[in-house]
């Protein structure tokens, strides 16, 4: 019966989307009461979705194999953790979890949505309801997570090894939030492209929305990064593949939107660009789950593949963006920008903020889809690499986090202070750090050693805008985006230091033999067999020490029986200056093992920046929520915002 | 805003939806074909890692004979096996030169010692810029190069015993 309630409510709430959408109709032209109507709609919805959800978790908790579902990617020997897990391990529960979000969301829109006009809110959630329409399409005629398996089977065919892994039951959910929190952007851009209201109050309705998303894909994109780093035992924190990218790809556009939607809050400025921004943000979100789900290009994700259900993500994505693209060009001329900019102020810094993220934006969607092209044109086979990537990413990136370091000094409208002034510290901070770089090692490649050096200079320079007021009394968006900033340093610091000193040893080893890798001399001590739930290992244990004291780590090499996989679980010791990576791999028949160590000095700060930035987001989120709930009792004159 | 401004984004979602179409609608070859083979050999020029070893250059390849050019390091578990295949193939006067990945010089002697020696040449690359260079993504692969320097076969993985009579007539082929 769980199962069928699942499906039934399911069926339910696409009818109440249906519904929705058509209201929408009605509710633009006339009556208060289509438009209040909409709002209860929308709640209902929201419940249902996640009614039907509860029920998917419920029959994976109880391992119920007569749900095909389950029967595929379940089995009752798995932990319980990763039973439920398994629910949105699979591509139908992840496309259910995935219109869960979209559809609670929109019933948070329908609850909270007060600022913009009763008309760009009606036509919002309609734009929503028909988003939701797509994916319940999908889900009822080509993906039912509820279909039974009669008779039922005995024991299920489990999960994906790899998957397995507590990296797993966050990772999706936190990145689907986010491309759903993009996906209220959209429909808003849309709703305001339709009734023409596209104003600063528009801007400040989106920006929670597109700041929470933003917050989750970098926890997401940041938590997937130090899960392909541990769990798939490279050492490395990021491949360019396909899906990484696919990731990537919208966190760039919600940045560059996060930055814009601020101008058109606080100027009323850059309408068409930001609205063009929101829809496009969304698409990347859309473009990156079809690359996952078709598997149209092989990655290391390869494991969620379907080219028919490819093909559905395909005609959804080409219906919404299209339809979104020809209602931009049809709208954009009536959107009446405002004054021009000053060459010096807040405004244009935004501006040049968004030509390098979007130009990012485009090498990273243009390496990912390279391949692709010329496939298509030529025939031929070719894959485009870290080596493009970080050649034309890396100097872009630097260049950006040089003028993020300046722009957040500048005034709206127009600066008429020497703001090169305040920079004379983290400019100092900069140099200090290059001379230190020369003097270690004068070797060094040239895109680490400006790593260090922005790195440093924009460590002092994201706390100059607290500088300059009284840091107490500074709004918390303004520490928000401090902390942010000096994320950003962290982070480069983090990957300057793992592309400079990270030691790297390959050998093959025999119990007693001693390895040296950076200034650690790790002995293999011993081999032996090992067993877990549902998978048996062989387990090294390797003696490590830098000088006094030995640490013992234990890298195993697991093989799965359902289904038959063989997975590398590295050991990794995390000191405050580094980690020590070990993996084992083969044995060579002579009773040597295959061994990969690696020093990474200062490797954690990578994810350590990640962290502060979306904790600086968070800041900023609670911030303006703080102003949302408490504007209503403030006094209007008090209602005057100052914008960080 | 001009009208093709407005409309670039819709014109460029198209050629997209359509190159996405003509992938999903034609099925992948996943065999992958060396699109090196009948190209020269990119130059590199690699130091020596064994002090009784001489270095390799692309310039050695071209040397009028075919070569057979293995790529291996002593810390990967199949080249073990693949060595033996090696003597094999040297005993009938094939010419083999290697491109160690990744290795160290008292590794690579040990490695050498313990399993037997095929190689004339063996060049340090020590950072895995020449295997990329040469379309090669992992350890064991081999390169059947002929007397001009052009790469005539590609072998992805290690060379078994029974794959001998191919790399000998792929070897004559390339004379």
């Amino acid at each position: 019966m769980i199962a069928e309630t699942g499906l039934a409510a399911l069926w339910l709430a696409a009818g109440l989307a249906a519904l929705q959408f058509l209201l929408m109709i009605l509710g633009l032209r006339s009556g208060a009461d289509v438009r209040r109507a909409m709002r209860s709609i929308a709640i209902i919805q929201g419940v249902l979705t996640l009614i039907a959800f509860a029920m998917l978790l419920m029959v994976f908790a109880r391992s119920d194999m007569s749900v095909a579902l389950v029967f595929e990617n379940s089995n009752s020997a798995k932990p319980f953790i990763y039973k439920v897990a398994g629910a949105w391990g699979n591509h139908e529960g992840s496309m259910l979890m995935w219109l869960t979000i979209l559809a609670v969301a929109g019933a948070f829109v329908a609850l909270l949505a007060h600022r913009t006009s009763e008309r760009t809110t009606t036509a919002a959630l309609g734009a929503q309801a028909l988003l939701a329409l797509g994916f319940y399409a999908f889900l009822l005629f080509a993906s039912n997570p509820f279909a039974r398996l009669s008779p039922a089977p005995m024991d299920g065919q489990g999960l994906n090894p790899l998957l397995q892994d507590p990296g797993l039951a966050f990772h999706p959910p936190t990145l689907y939030l986010g491309y759903v929190g993009l996906s209220v952007a959209f429909s808003f851009a849309v709703g305001a492209l339709l009734t023409g209201e596209v104003d600063s109050r528009l801007a400040r309705a989106m920006r929670p929305w597109v700041l929470g998303a933003w917050i989750l894909l970098t926890l997401g994109i940041t938590a997937g990064s130090y899960w392909a780093y541990y769990e798939l035992g490279w050492g490395g924190y990021w491949f360019w593949d396909p899906v990484e990218n696919a990731s990537l790809m919208p966190w760039l556009a919600a940045t560059a939107l996060l930055h814009s939607i601020n101008v058109l809050a606080a100027r009323g400025a850059l309408k068409a660009w930001t609205m063009m921004l929101a829809v496009i943000a969304f698409s990347m979100s859309m473009v990156g789950t079809f690359l996952v789900r078709s598997g149209i290009l092989t990655s290391v994700h390869a494991f969620a593949i379907d080219p028919e259900r490819g093909t559905f993500l395909l005609a959804l994505l080409a219906i919404y963006v299209g339809a979104a693209f020809i209602l931009f060009a049809v709208r954009a001329p009536a959107l009446k920008e405002g004054a021009p900019f000053e060459l010096v102020s807040r405004e244009s810094g935004l501006v040049i903020n968004n030509l390098i993220l979007s130009v990012i934006l485009g090498v990273v969607f243009v390496g990912t889809l390279y391949p692709l092209f010329v496939e298509a044109v030529t025939g031929e086979k070719l894959s485009v690499g870290a080596p493009y990537f970080d050649a034309v990413a890396g100097p872009l990136a630097l260049l950006l986090a040089v003028l993020v370091g300046i722009g957040p000094l500048v005034a709206w409208r127009r600066e008429r202070r020497p703001v090169f002034k305040q920079l004379a510290i983290p400019a100092l901070f900069g140099i200090t750090a290059l001379a230190i770089t020369i003097i270690l090692d004068s070797g060094m490649r040239i895109l680490p050693r400006l790593g260090f050096t922005v790195g440093a200079y924009l460590a002092a320079a994201s706390f100059l805008p607290l500088a300059n007021r009284n840091p107490i009394r500074a709004p918390l968006a303004t520490w928000g985006m401090a902390l942010a900033h000096f994320g950003i340093a962290v982070a480069l610091a983090g990957m300057a230091a793992n592309a400079a000193f990270s030691s790297e040893r390959l050998a093959v080893a025999k119990p007693g033999d001693i390895l040296t890798v950076g200034p650690w001399s790790v002995m293999l001590a011993d081999v032996t067999p090992t067993a877990g739930k549902n998978w048996t290992a062989i387990e090294a244990e390797l003696r490590a020490s830098r000088g006094s004291g030995a640490i013992t780590l234990a890298p195993e090499s697991r093989f799965y029986s359902d289904p038959p996989t063989e997975t590398s679980e590295s050991a990794i010791r995390t000191f405050w200056n580094g980690q020590l990576y070990t993996v084992i791999g083969k044995q060579d028949g002579s009773g040597a093992w295959q061994l990969r160590l690696w020093w990474k000095p200062f490797v954690t700060l990578i994810w350590a920046g990640g962290a502060l930035i979306a904790i600086g987001g968070a800041l900023a989120l609670l911030g303006r929520l703080w102003r949302l709930v408490w504007w209503p009792w403030r006094k209007r004159e008090w209602r005057q915002e100052r914008y960080a | 805003m001009s009208r093709a401004v407005r409309f670039a984004p819709l014109v460029l979602l198209l050629a997209i939806i359509v190159a996405l179409v003509w992938r999903l609608a034609t099925p992948a070859d996943t065999n992958v074909h060396s699109t090196l083979e009948g190209r020269p050999v990119p130059a590199f020029d690699l130091p020596a890692i064994l002090p009784n070893k001489p270095a390799l250059s692309s310039a050695d390849l071209a040397s009028g004979q075919p070569h057979l050019v293995n790529i291996f390091a002593s810390w990967c578990v199949p080249c073990v096996t693949e060595v033996k295949v090696l003597q094999e193939l040297k005993g009938k006067g094939v010419p083999i030169e290697g491109i160690a990945i990744r290795d160290r010089p008292a590794d690579l002697a040990d490695f050498l010692s313990r399993n037997g020696d095929p190689y004339e040449r063996i060049g340090s690359d020590s950072q895995s810029q020449v295997q990329i260079s040469l379309g090669s993504s992992g350890v064991p692969e081999s390169f059947v190069v002929d007397g001009k320097g052009v790469v005539r076969f590609q072998q992805i993985g290690p060379i078994e015993a029974s794959d001998v009579p191919m790399i000998l007539s792929k070897l004559e082929q390339a004379r």
